[in-house]
């Protein structure tokens, strides 16, 4: 496809989501207390959003970005859910 | 059009979407057996729900004319108690012989414990020792990168498993190359928030591969879509792929891989 027919298909919907991201950020920002390790990778993710890197490298980058790295079993799943990021992730508090 | 849905949990879902499914051009499907929402609290009851998968929904199905099969294990979120475990896999072997049982699945990881990991190694030895094909769930969100790097470790670390009779479910971005490099096929599963949408699915297709991946709904209980497969090949044709292309995907492939088991069969064929 070219980069003009991908915006044709594309462009309404992606627009849609990202007015839906900032929605959400604001309503972060509005709300009141703390937030936790899921912000903080969410944030993150948000770095990988920029347009200098390789091609087909910002979808994957993010979701290793929201992974375990260990390697190692755990010793017991005490919960059956996943929250959808690693709270291990070291990342500054950013500021928006 | 006419596709093949590989991965359904048809116990959870309406008589209406195997009318929806039928009409939308499915020729077959498969259910992996899964969690049940719950804990089960007995192998009596696991026997139940295998009774269920190869007696009660074959027929149900067949009311529309569907062929149904499915997969056999206990999946790992129950992985955790071991004597269950333990209880449940010598269940297995009885019902796997039986005629629409297509192999072990699906087997996995969940929140990637030891127990879990010990559990899946019994099965994957099951699997070995009966020449079965393996259907394989890899973890959500976080957990899933981490997940398939061991569940493709145990598969390597057992000579006797074909990578190529082994299919590695939930793919996305960032595992689908370790389950292809690795010699097994690849599942994409479209759900509507978590996992795959139509339009990430494709873009896989285009960038990594086209060859030994399929597309499956997974539909059950939570928030699915048992058309997302048909859904997915409409997405394909607005982008431009030929009925062709979107054939070999949704009914070539999974036929492809599916057929190494001679149980499976098209209601033509």
């Amino acid at each position: 496809m070219t980069r003009q027919a991908v915006l044709d298909l594309y462009f309404a919907e992606a627009r849609s989501k990202l007015i839906d991201l900032a929605a959400f950020i604001d309503r972060v920002e509005r709300a009141e207390g703390e937030v936790d390790f899921r912000w903080e990778a969410f944030v993150a993710g948000l770095r990988e959003l920029g347009p200098d890197l390789p091609v087909d490298q910002h979808t994957k980058r993010i979701l290793t970005l929201l992974s375990d790295p260990t390697t190692e079993p755990l010793p017991a799943a005490t919960v059956k859910s996943a929250t959808g990021a690693w709270p291990g992730l070291d990342q500054p508090s950013h500021t928006l | 059009m006419r596709y093949i849905e590989p991965h359904a949990h048809m116990v959870s879902r309406t008589t209406d979407d195997y009318l929806a499914m039928v009409t939308a051009g499915c020729e077959a499907v498969c259910e992996p057996a899964f969690w049940a929402g719950f804990d089960r609290g007995s192998a009596a009851a696991f026997g139940d729900y295998f009774r269920q998968l190869t007696e009660y929904e074959p027929r149900r199905a067949a009311r529309y004319g569907l062929p149904h099969f499915c997969w056999l294990c206990l999946n790992p979120k129950e992985s955790e108690n071991l004597a269950l475990a333990g209880d449940v896999l010598a269940l297995l072997p009885e019902f796997l012989d039986r005629p629409t049982v297509l192999g072990v699945g699906e087997i996995g990881l969940n929140k990637n414990s030891r127990n879990e990991l010990a559990v899946l190694e019994r099965h994957l030895d099951l699997a070995a020792g009966r020449g079965e094909m393996l259907l394989v769930h890899t973890p959500h969100l976080e957990d899933k990168l981490k997940g398939t790097r061991l569940i493709l470790d145990a598969i390597r670390n057992e000579p006797r498993i074909d990578p190529g009779r082994v299919l590695v479910d939930h793919v996305e971005e960032h595992t689908i190359s370790l389950a292809l490099d690795a010699g097994c096929w690849a599942g994409i599963t479209l759900y509507p928030e978590s996992k795959c949408t139509p339009a990430r699915a494709i873009d896989m297709v285009e960038v990594y591969s086209a060859e030994r991946v399929w597309l499956n709904c997974a539909c059950d209980w939570g928030h699915s879509d048992p058309l997302a497969v048909p859904k997915t090949a409409v997405e394909m044709r607005r982008r431009g792929h030929s009925p062709e292309a979107v054939d070999r995907l949704i009914h070539a492939n999974p036929l492809r891989f599916l057929g190494q088991c001679p149980k499976f069969r098209l209601a033509a064929s």
